[in-house]
């Protein structure tokens, strides 16, 4: 875990949740919890000059400097990024499409703990963000909290003692917290029990989700699952529900697992192979069939097949094959149908790869 | 979940409708949600808001809606019609200028308006004090409950201790 010193090495290295660790990883991919902090004396992002902006970028720079737990990551400025870099950090989950539009002084930074970032002049001028791998919600949270304690020592918050941190927009007000699981749910899809399920998410309070956040689609079986409210809870009360709601979905998900395989053991095989054979020898494929096929070979893994490719490789190619990272990686600009190509050689590569490592530690 | 429009597709787009002060949960696909005109976050985003507080403003008669939007934040300078529209507000001082609309709005989006989370420390340390005594509190309680007494007696030593600092610094405040 060490920060990147560039963006082209933030390009080459993985991030901490690739690596298909951590509690429950082969179905909840990821944890995140986000806190919303503007700066006292500064109008909301939308209302401030660009001055303004430039000014908060340079506080934010301040303060992580002063900081022993911050100092030494990477600051990017979204006007100095090409349009590519900027979607590269959106399809890594470390900026929003928001900040990654590049019109205005905006910027994230990666601390040295590369699980943690700091988004500046989102929708509000701070947004505080860890991503952990797997299911480790009260990792996720100390961290969060321990960036926040590190920052207010230098930076002055927008706080009321009534409403607490003062956001943009009133739905964030009190906490600013949005804690969330990226889970993959593939089992109570195909057995069609989703609905059940996450309609009784949304009733007690909690919000559901596609891949790429806020309005996103949901794709390849992966439901972001996340805390409504954020005034009249503490971030403890927010994050032990979400935790406790996770933990049931999971026992719901195994459960449909189990009965699945005993019921249906062969045409579940069928359709893991055949997803693993598509992306494997394909020749021309799109983004989103990616995700679908890698939905069920991860499914395939967690579930115990011998002979298919680590989940971490699982993880990588629903990044390494979306649009800006691929170009990145060609360096070149591409149509969509050169991509699809370029995409497909990419996935089989390294599908490739991943099973010369698996025969030469089994010989 | 599906789309509740088509029928078809699944539901990705979740907003909030408010009608006769009766609020309801609308799920869509993309492609419906886009076909209504709500497609882009930023508008959707302010539809929920122009959405939560046109259900408000029902209520009002039309001189008091009028009244109401020249409500003007005398740091930023928004007007609170503006608000309506963009569901984003301008500044801090902003809560304080509309705190008689926000709040029954926050109560509708929250089910509350009181803060119980964490507080900045700097130049806060009362206010910071007070808050980790009260969370304190409630944090014993959830153990005794929990009977995890060796946890309640910690949390109970710690209150003990935060309390005892905050009376020595209000007699070393009182002698300055």
């Amino acid at each position: 875990m060490s920060a990147p010193q560039s963006f082209d090495e933030l390009f080459q290295g993985s991030a901490p949740w690739w690596q298909g660790e951590g509690p429950h990883a082969d179905m909840v991919l990821s944890t995140r919890i986000r806190l919303a902090r503007n700066l006292r004396d500064v109008p909301f992002t939308h209302r401030a000059r660009d001055e303004q902006l430039h000014g908060v970028l340079a506080s934010v720079t301040h303060a992580v400097g002063s900081s022993s737990l911050l100092q030494g990551g990477l600051m990017l400025k979204m006007q100095d990024c090409s349009p590519i870099d900027r979607q590269v950090l959106v399809e890594r989950h470390l900026v929003s499409h928001e900040l990654g539009d590049g019109a205005r002084p905006r910027g994230i930074y990666v601390a040295p703990d590369d699980r943690v970032s700091i988004m500046v002049n989102e929708e509000d001028h701070l947004r505080l963000q860890s991503l952990t791998p797997g299911f480790q919600l009260a990792e996720a949270w100390a961290l969060a909290d321990a960036t926040d304690d590190e920052l207010d020592r230098t930076l002055e918050y927008a706080f009321s003692d009534e409403i607490g941190y003062l956001t943009a927009c009133p739905t964030n007000a009190g906490t600013g917290l949005r804690a969330s699981v990226l889970i993959h749910l593939p089992a109570l899809v195909l057995l069609e029990e989703i609905q059940r399920v996450l309609k009784s998410i949304m009733q007690v309070g909690l919000n559901v989700r596609g891949l790429y956040g806020e309005h996103s689609e949901i794709m390849g079986n992966l439901f972001q699952i996340s805390n409504q409210t954020t005034l009249g809870r503490s971030e403890r009360d927010s994050i032990e529900s979400l935790e406790r709601v996770t933990k049931q979905i999971i026992e719901t998900e195994e459960r449909a697992r189990e009965r699945m395989l005993r019921d249906a053991r062969t045409q579940l095989e069928d359709k893991v192979w055949r997803a693993y054979g598509t992306l494997r020898y394909c020749r021309s494929i799109q983004a989103k069939e990616v995700i679908n096929l890698c939905s069920a070979v991860r499914l395939g893994v967690a579930m115990g097949l011998e002979g298919l490719c680590p989940l971490r490789v699982v993880n990588e190619l629903l990044v390494l094959t979306q649009p800006a990272h691929l170009q990145r990686a060609a360096g070149t600009e591409m149509a969509p149908p050169e991509r699809n190509i370029r995409r497909a050689q990419v996935v089989r590569e390294r599908l490739a790869a991943a099973e010369h490592e698996t025969r030469d530690t089994h010989s | 979940m599906l789309c509740q429009i088509c029928g078809k597709n699944p539901a990705s787009v979740h907003f909030t409708e408010i009608h006769d002060n009766k609020m309801s949960e609308i799920h869509v696909c993309e492609r419906c949600a886009e076909e209504k005109g709500m497609h882009t976050p930023a508008q959707q985003h302010k539809f929920e808001i122009a959405d939560l507080l046109a259900g408000m403003v029902d209520s009002m008669t039309h001189t008091e809606e009028e009244r109401v939007g020249h409500v003007q934040c005398p740091r930023c300078g928004l007007l609170y019609s503006s608000f309506k529209e963009t569901g984003r507000l301008g500044c801090a001082d902003c809560y304080t200028a509309f705190q008689f609309q926000l709040r029954p709005l926050l109560r509708r989006i929250h089910g509350d308006t009181h803060h119980r989370g964490k507080a900045p420390v700097r130049g806060q340390e009362s206010v910071s004090s007070t808050r980790t005594i009260q969370r304190l509190h409630d944090e014993l309680q959830r153990a005794v409950e929990r009977e995890e007494f060796e946890r309640a007696a910690q949390v109970r030593d710690e209150i003990r201790k935060l309390e005892a600092e905050r009376q020595a610094a209000v007699r070393e405040g009182g002698r300055s």
